[in-house]
């Protein structure tokens, strides 16, 4: 995880489930370019649906790695399925849910929920239910080698989790 | 009772579409799973996940598509596979028909012994 899109993780259960959440601001400079003023239509900042799928994989990654203490790396692999029922606006707070459905020393299936929230009022409301692969690359990648560190779960990334409260 | 061998297929089938983000045409027994339905690596483990969960068996790395022979420089010499090789590859593969496989032996063409029928046959032999 060389860029950190969650703001704090709130539940991690060793091989079960994950709950992280991340805020969306105004201050994040894709909202102006996803959708700007155009022919006289006003600006209609949402957060990217792909960048909604980014929080949810470095969840469910979390989750996946955390099941073997961060030894492995995890990589993204396939996304079965991302099916969107609304969108997350400056304001919202997104909460990504991710489950394990199998996990093997190749990798592992996952599957989940995206919330979101208008701090305005009312509960998290569904945004999307997803589910995706994770490859262990050094189990599949016969003879192609890959650094020694774990490039995946870095010291930016440590930093998280302690300071969501999880790990030392 | 046990499965019939079109029960299974079809249940193989409802896999592979999932899978796949194939039709349900496109699946028929002698299709490859690489070639005609665009299966990638990661594919196959995601298709061995969801046959133990549709069929409730469970599928060792490696037991239905044993790609690590050819990773083996014993069993391949200049890009084909040897007689031992070929003798390790029947070994494991049962529910798989080599024998077009057999008369070029390039790894290059390994993938395409993955067929729908292969699948079919291999749960079938781990139904019993």
């Amino acid at each position: 995880m060389r860029w950190i899109w969650i703001d704090r993780i709130l539940e991690l259960e060793r091989g079960t489930r994950c709950v992280a959440v991340k805020n969306v601001t105004a201050a994040e400079e894709v909202l102006h370019d996803h959708f700007p003023a155009k022919d006289g239509r006003p600006a209609q900042p949402v957060m990217p649906n792909p960048l909604i799928i980014e929080g949810f994989a470095q969840t469910a990654g979390i989750l996946v790695g955390h099941a073997n203490d961060f030894r492995e790396k995890v990589i993204l692999a396939k996304i079965g399925k991302a099916i969107f029922t609304d969108a997350a606006r400056p304001g919202d707070q997104l909460r990504f849910t991710a489950h394990i459905e199998r996990l093997d020393e190749s990798g592992a299936s996952t599957h989940g929920v995206v919330e979101v929230r208008d701090p305005a009022g009312g509960d998290f409301q569904p945004l999307a239910t997803i589910e995706m692969m994770f490859s262990h690359i050094d189990k599949n990648r016969s003879g192609l080698a890959f650094p020694e560190h774990n490039f995946v779960f870095s010291e930016t990334f440590m930093d998280l989790l302690r300071q969501s409260g999880f790990g030392g | 009772m046990a499965m019939t061998a079109d029960e299974v297929f079809d249940k193989v089938r409802e896999v592979l579409v999932d899978a796949l983000g194939v039709d349900d045409d496109d699946v028929t027994g002698d299709a490859k799973l690489v070639e005609d339905l665009g299966a990638e690596s990661i594919d196959f483990l995601d298709i061995v996940f969801r046959l133990e969960k549709a069929f409730g068996i469970k599928i060792a790395q490696g037991e239905m598509f044993p790609d690590n022979v050819l990773n083996d420089p014993k069993y391949v010499v200049d890009g084909k596979v040897t007689d031992e090789g070929m003798a390790e590859l029947r070994r494991r593969m049962p529910h798989a028909n080599l024998d077009a496989f057999d008369k070029t032996r390039k790894v290059d063409d390994f993938s395409n012994v993955f067929t729908v029928d292969a699948v079919v046959k291999f749960v079938q032999s781990k139904l019993g």
